[in-house]
């Protein structure tokens, strides 16, 4: 029985479940969520995610939320097959790929997000991009990029040799990222820069990316 | 007689007492090694091999080390899975990701604006820091409105993963005791019938007060 993923093709944490699919080769079927008529706030949505976002997963009688534990739920149910994404059969590999998918989590997300934010949902409410907010961000994620630099000058991929999980997760809002003026923040660190070359040419992302077109004409 | 695993920080530091409250749930032997965080001990270059973002808890198990405390905890389950709590982190696939979902909501959603007020609250008094009173009072806003959720939940199930006490609960507990215990604000816990009797619960295991009396040794 298929997967049922409830989001927006639009959406980054949508598009981070569904490129874990497409890894591990999984059938899905993306249910429409119509985050402009609002109703991720509403029932029957809510019962899928009392916090009101997307996505929700639901897979027979589980129902999950949260992209990245619902990401980590796939890849681990499709262990044995297509790309190995979480390392089963190491324990040290298995615990290098947690701590940046933390990392991702903690540490770059929390300076990347207000600035997709401020550039792609700003507009939308109104606003024109708020210059301290996007510093401020920019100040911290470079931060973060020099660590980036550091450890990809050493390793091919964050937690290793190896494509993870950990990788994966940063696709998604750093696809979105690339397009607003602070994309410098990538493409002037080399390590980095060819990281995001490599992770965003991969075919299971590259199906995701062409619908991420949230605030293009038309969109 | 094995090493006991390394943890590197202060006991009063939230993220390090999570890992400590794991451990102890685990029945996981370790050694705590103070990290003088006054003296800027956590950013200097030794300190950096272990943990590449000068934060604590740092973490060492023989060869493996690791960081990010929810990433350790984590680990420390699946490495142990026959010690001390054997359900910590699920007994099968469901409820571990049931689990990673609650602890995915207490990173992106309570972490945040918990986080803030345990620093302007509890912190930033002690350290002779001015507080920010705009800051606190949305960061008061968003948390009344995650703990609308807990609510909620907890009235359909005993924790927040499902019957038994997990990392989904754990994870909560080092913010959640210093806004009750060092930030003076326990209604926010209290005003909530079924997130007061699930923080009596969780607040009363013998592995957080253990940490507990960690931390008052400390000070």
């Amino acid at each position: 029985m298929a997967l049922k993923l409830y989001g927006a093709a639009l959406s980054p944490c949508t598009s981070r479940v569904m490129t874990c699919l497409h890894e591990k080769e999984a059938d899905f079927e993306l249910v429409p969520v119509d985050l402009f008529a609002g109703e991720h706030k509403q029932l029957p949505f809510l019962a899928k995610n009392p916090f009101g976002q997307i996505p929700a997963l639901e897979d027979g009688d589980l129902s999950l939320f949260e992209s990245r534990a619902i990401a980590a739920y796939v890849a681990e149910k499709f262990k044995e097959t297509g790309n190995d994404l979480i390392r089963h059969q190491s324990l040290k590999e298995a615990a290098e790929v947690k701590v940046w998918m933390e990392v991702e989590s903690q540490q770059y997300h929390p300076a990347i997000s207000p600035i997709i934010f401020q550039f792609f949902a700003a507009p939308l409410q109104g606003y024109a991009p708020d210059q301290a907010i996007i510093d401020e961000n920019t100040e911290k994620l470079g931060k973060v990029l020099d660590v980036y630099e550091d450890k990809l000058g050493r390793t091919k991929y964050l937690a290793g040799d190896f494509y993870s999980l950990a990788d994966l997760f940063h696709l998604s809002f750093t696809y979105y990222f690339m397009k607003t003026p602070c994309a410098h923040l990538i493409n002037e660190r080399p390590h980095v820069k060819a990281w995001w070359e490599d992770i965003s040419s991969r075919p299971a992302f590259q199906k995701v990316a062409s619908a991420m077109n949230f605030g293009e004409k038309g969109n | 007689m094995a090493t006991p695993v390394k943890v590197h920080g202060p006991p009063l530091s939230t993220a390090v007492s999570r890992v400590l409250a794991c451990l102890i749930e685990k029945d996981v032997p370790f050694q705590l090694i103070p990290v003088n965080m006054a003296k800027g001990e956590h950013k200097s270059p030794d300190f950096l091999k272990i943990q590449p973002f000068g934060q604590v808890p740092a973490f060492q198990d023989e060869a493996t080390s690791l960081f990010e405390s929810r990433a350790i905890c984590r680990y420390i389950c699946e490495k142990y899975p026959e010690k001390g709590n054997k359900g910590l982190y699920g007994t099968n696939p469901l409820a571990k990701a049931s689990i990673d979902q609650w602890v995915e909501a207490e990173g992106q959603s309570f972490n945040p604006p918990s986080s803030v007020l345990v620093f302007q609250l509890a912190f930033a008094p002690r350290m002779k820091l001015k507080q920010d009173p705009s800051l606190i009072s949305q960061n008061e806003a968003k948390l009344e409105k995650v703990l609308d959720v807990y609510d909620k939940r907890l009235g359909e199930s005993r924790f927040l993963a499902g019957d038994d006490f997990s990392l989904a609960d754990l994870s909560h507990l080092p913010n959640a005791h210093y806004l009750v215990n060092a930030a003076e604000r326990g209604e926010l816990f209290t005003s909530k019938k079924n997130v007061e009797r699930w923080w009596g619960e969780i607040s009363s295991r013998d592995s957080w007060k253990k940490v507990v009396d960690m931390q008052k040794q400390a000070t």
